[in-house]
């Protein structure tokens, strides 16, 4: 039983991303999604928090919100973290068994 | 005219994510009717709504970065942005969109809005305030 | 609520603002301007024209002293004054012109 952990609010705001993060277990998948997209972002005072987690957990941040607040171009999201598109959101929520908000 | 005031408003939100900061444009836009010395601070999350190449197209919602552009024409030239804000989120100067106004008094020229300040500046900016309006 | 132009029907709201900001065309101007007992002429259309041109460029639409400030600089100060835009658009010019130019009633404007 895997669980995609989803997260909307900016990790310099609220703590759902750290959160979310630190329950995650080997084989679940973070999506980063409106404002959560920020904590994909590199050197900012959280990108370490995604590397503590790589490997063990999957980081994937929702293309769409990326574009829309600026952050579509190269180079400005950690290399552990995966872009996805609507249709990658949809093929997450199914391939695992739940999903969980991070509200 | 004794009675002009200075206003701040200071932008603490992402520009998506929630209404704060369309809302605070707007009633910046609306508050320049009433010939008053306003500026705009962003801090903290605000620092985002400045980013350059926003396009909302695939999001259905209104890209309304392009509108800080204008904040011009309605007499708000200063933009002031807190570098250590920047920097929390890995964001430089160079990351946020170019704004400029024409000064009237300097034959139009074309001079920059967006002033880059520490945080102790920016105290002390505030502190010059007679309303700081929070959004 | 709706304009009909050539047998399609372009939806507005009960002022007479376009829903959709894209589905504006100058026949439809045309007919809102009627709807205002305006007729088109080349000095109205140098407004509209001029309203559609900034929120393209900027997403507002500006308030009438930003226009007239605007207007000022790119017409001259003939084609700027109160007096004059109120003479080609007597219900207000921000108000009036916008509304033919398709854009959303100027924010800040009662």
């Amino acid at each position: 039983m895997t669980t995609l952990h989803m997260v909307n609010k900016s990790p310099f705001e609220k703590n759902a991303m750290q959160s979310a993060l630190g329950h995650a277990l080997k084989g679940d998948a973070v999506l980063l999604f409106e404002d959560g997209v920020y904590g994909a972002l590199k050197g900012t005072t959280v990108a370490s928090e995604l590397g503590r987690i790589a490997g063990e957990v999957k980081v994937y941040v929702l293309g769409p919100d990326l574009t829309a607040r600026g952050l579509g171009g190269d180079g400005r999201i950690a290399d552990s973290v995966t872009v996805v598109d609507y249709n990658g959101f949809v093929d997450l929520v199914t391939t695992h068994q739940r999903t969980q908000a991070w509200l | 005219m004794s009675n002009i005031k200075k206003f701040l408003y200071l932008n603490r939100k992402a520009p998506y994510g929630s209404i704060y900061a369309l809302e605070s444009l707007e009633v910046v836009l609306i508050g320049a009717a009433f010939d008053q010395q306003v500026s705009l601070a962003f801090i903290d999350d605000g620092v985002f709504q400045l980013a350059k190449g926003q396009d909302t197209k695939s999001l259905g919602v209104k890209n309304f970065s392009p509108t800080f552009r204008a904040l011009g024409d309605y007499g708000v030239t200063k933009l002031y942005v807190e570098q250590e804000s920047l920097s929390e989120r890995g964001l430089t100067a160079a990351d946020l969109m170019p704004i400029t106004y024409e000064d009237e008094n300097d034959g139009f020229a074309e001079k920059p809005s967006i002033n880059v300040v520490s945080r102790s500046e920016l105290a002390g900016i505030m502190r010059e305030q007679d309303v700081i309006l929070s959004f | 609520m709706a304009y009909v132009i050539n047998g399609t029907e372009v939806e507005h709201d009960e002022e007479g603002y376009l829903t959709d900001i894209n589905q504006w065309n100058p026949e439809l101007a045309l007919e809102i301007a009627k709807g205002q007992q305006l007729e088109m002429n080349d000095e109205r259309w140098e407004v509209v024209n001029f309203l559609r041109n900034y929120y393209d460029e900027y997403q507002v639409a500006p308030a009438i002293r930003v226009l007239t400030k605007a207007l000022a600089k790119t017409m001259g100060p003939e084609k700027s004054s109160n007096k004059y835009l109120y003479e080609l658009f007597p219900y207000g010019p921000a108000k009036q012109a916008c509304m033919i130019a398709g854009l959303p009633k100027p924010t800040g404007c009662v």
